[in-house]
């Protein structure tokens, strides 16, 4: 008998213990500007969310929705999460700035992280990643390896992200062959395949034999491996199905650290708003496996150039540099500050064309 | 054996019972879908359309329903009529952009300036830009002969592009630390669109989207323009010989689709968006034509047809977050709801027959 009571006992308190940890559960939301298939932006961040679930596992719970459009869909969706229990939730895409802002003013117990954006509050904080430092290794295998010396770039939105991209990419491959020109060509979307691969086949069309894109899916993988001698990178996540070759390597976005480091923070109590912009040196930026279709001295260079960039003893953007017009940006040894990093609008000396406004 | 058999005159009956009937096969169609995907049904359905409505948090879904319907409908009113009368307009979302961008450059020009007279301008020129981009095919269409499907299609890329530019250049923020985007308006209280009641959702786009009913339905059923709009359609030989002018219908449907879009775009971004952004548009002025045709281009029908529209994509988004159901899969919800409308359209018309012996 007694031992009967004993259990019951031990088994109803069992039973409300985890009801009350039920209760407990941390609710993370995640509200996503693509689709979770689209095998990179989008599709990276999803992996950043299944990390948190299997870093926490029962005491978390992770909601999330997909192709949301930026602007009051995306204020409705984030206003939805925060009444159902968000208690934190990560909105990752520039164009979400707003409506984070607005719904954080509303919900001042959720706390709110934004990808890529700029305004914070205190219940705001906005995170990125250096993508520019990728762009740097990314930049010196490509003018190691073109033959042609064109190098095209499909660009999205001329926003500084992009832009800072695309100058250190340039910087890079400039060091690497001074003969490299870059051709650059503006879509106006982060993941369109058909717009994408209709992009790459211009730019192969204008004899251009390395393909950049800061757009997320890979058509223009596929364009480049039709046309047979084309290198490409993947973009956000590995996009190793076209390894060794046209994907010869690529520039990851590895969010589950931080991800779950946020998380950890919520329930611990001690989140607070911040401005985070991590690097290699972080692990937020990877690079995706090096394949043997790039020469092992190239390979070496660029490793090299990869570690020089974690251990902070180069920075990617170190003068000399001067600005489109000739005039200097950045003197000899000086290296660039965050401020201007985070706002660039101009392109550097040697790139050809405008950015479109 | 089953036959179609054409019907003398087309089923009243059916005429205002396919809506229905669609919308119960599409329940019923999108719960087997669900089902497939491994999710409870009823619960997916319910989520979908009880959710927003009567559920614990139908006081912030309900004014949702308001924002969300009101620029399909007062889109997809301008819309019927052309339609009605045989001009397609399929540019609508076109004519939205530029009735943002035309609406929000004349509230922005007189930034930081407040006075009363601003929005009322700026709702003038959002009507106007619409109203402008859609004389571009109509006049074409009346002067060349042209089609105003291409035309106004074509030139929804046109006003994607004018409006990256204005976002990224004319417009753009000069606070904004070079990022796109112009100020938002919703901090600029002379130029904001804000609710006529606080939390009622109830902006000047809905009052607006509810006079456009009213007016559409007194102009087709109590005016002879509306006559000729409906006889036009219904009979184009008849309508030539009872005096039609098909040049000043062609400018007047097309004019008054654009104008409204225009409006509805206006009203969205002086708003619920608050700034132009290079990806303002989110496809009103497309998903405006399956509310047109699902509300039988009869202005109460699209009344109705616009709130439901509104309620599967809100719905929708719940059953995302809540039931973790893919965004493709709401989306093929949406879909059925258009197919099988156009499939049971064939019951106004046509009946079925068994036919089990030869007829005599």
């Amino acid at each position: 008998m007694k031992l009967t009571t004993l259990l019951t006992s031990a088994v109803m308190a069992l039973g409300l213990a985890t009801s009350a940890y039920a209760e407990d559960k941390t609710k993370v939301g995640f509200v996503y500007v693509g689709p979770v298939g689209d095998g990179g932006w989008t599709f990276t961040h999803d992996q950043g969310r299944k990390a948190v679930e299997a870093e926490f596992g029962d005491a978390v719970e992770t909601v999330f929705v997909e192709n949301v459009a930026e602007g009051p869909d995306a204020e409705r969706v984030l206003t939805q999460m925060a009444l159902n229990g968000a208690d934190l939730i990560f909105t990752t895409s520039f164009g979400f700035g707003e409506a984070t802002i607005n719904v954080a003013s509303r919900f001042p117990d959720v706390k709110f992280e934004h990808a890529t954006g700029y305004q914070r509050a205190d219940n705001v904080s906005t995170y990125s990643a250096r993508f520019y430092e990728g762009r740097a290794v990314q930049g010196h295998i490509a003018g190691s390896m073109t033959e042609s010396n064109i190098i095209g770039y499909i660009a999205s939105y001329p926003i500084p992200e992009v832009i800072r991209g695309i100058n250190s990419a340039y910087l890079h491959a400039k060091k690497a062959n001074p003969d490299v020109e870059f051709r650059i060509v503006w879509v106006y979307t982060w993941f369109d395949p058909a717009k994408e691969a209709d992009a790459a086949k211009a730019l192969i069309e204008q004899g251009a034999d390395v393909i950049l894109q800061h757009t997320d899916s890979t058509a223009p993988h596929a364009a480049a491996q039709e046309a047979g001698n084309v290198v490409a990178f993947g973009q956000a996540s590995d996009m190793s199905q076209y390894a060794p070759f046209p994907r010869v390597s690529a520039i990851l976005d590895v969010w589950a650290p931080y991800y779950i480091a946020r998380t950890q923070a919520v329930m611990d109590g001690t989140w607070e708003s911040v401005d985070t912009w991590h690097g290699i040196s972080e692990g937020m930026v990877g690079i995706g496996e090096i394949t043997d279709a790039v020469p092992a001295e190239v390979k070496a260079e660029a490793l090299a150039l990869k570690e020089a960039l974690r251990t902070g003893a180069y920075h990617a953007f170190t003068g000399p540099i001067n600005k489109q017009d000739g005039s200097v940006w950045l003197a000899d040894g000086e290296v660039a500050d965050d401020a201007t990093l985070a706002g660039m609008t101009f392109y550097i000396q040697g790139i050809e064309g405008e950015i479109p406004n | 054996m089953i036959r179609l058999e054409k019907r003398p005159q087309p089923s009243r009956f059916w005429s205002a019972a396919t809506p229905v009937v669609a919308v119960l096969a599409t329940m019923v169609a999108g719960g087997i879908l669900f089902a497939s995907l491994g999710k409870d049904p009823v619960a997916a359905i319910l989520t979908i359309f009880w959710e927003p409505l009567f559920g614990e948090f139908s006081f912030f879904y309900r004014p949702q329903l308001l924002i969300k319907g009101a620029p399909l409908i007062l889109i997809a009113i301008g819309l019927s009529l052309g339609f009605r009368a045989g001009i397609w307009n399929i540019g609508a979302e076109g004519q939205y952009i530029m009735g943002a961008v035309v609406g929000a450059g004349v509230g922005l020009a007189f930034y930081p300036l407040e006075a009363w007279y601003i929005f009322p301008l700026m709702i003038l020129a959002g009507a106007l830009g619409g109203w402008a981009w859609a004389m571009i095919p109509a006049l074409l269409k009346v002067r060349f002969g042209t089609n105003e499907i291409l035309v106004s299609l074509m030139l929804v890329y046109v006003a994607e592009q004018i409006l990256a530019s204005a976002a990224l250049g004319l417009l753009r923020n000069p606070e904004g630390f070079g990022f796109p985007g112009s100020r938002n308006l919703q901090q600029y209280a002379s130029a904001h669109n804000a609710e006529i009641i606080a939390g009622s959702g109830l902006h000047w786009g809905v009052l607006t989207a509810f006079i456009a009913v009213i007016f559409a339905y007194v102009l087709l059923n109590r005016h002879m323009l509306g006559y000729h709009i409906r006889l036009t359609g219904e009979a184009p030989r008849a309508a030539r010989f009872a005096g039609v002018n098909p040049a000043r219908l062609i400018l007047f449907c097309l004019g008054m689709s654009g104008a409204l879009a225009g409006l509805a775009g206006l009203f969205e971004v002086a708003g619920p968006a608050g700034q132009v952004t290079i990806d303002f548009n989110v496809g009103y002025g497309f998903t405006a034509i399956i509310v047109a045709f699902l509300g039988r281009l009869h202005p109460l029908g699209i009344l109705l047809a616009g709130f439901l529209m509104a309620l599967t994509y809100i719905g929708g988004e719940i059953a995302q977050s809540q039931l973790g159901l893919p965004a493709a899969a709401i989306q093929v919800f949406q879909g059925m709801l258009l197919f099988f409308l156009l499939a049971l359209d064939l019951l106004t018309n046509y009946r079925i027959r068994r036919t089990g012996r030869e007829a005599a």
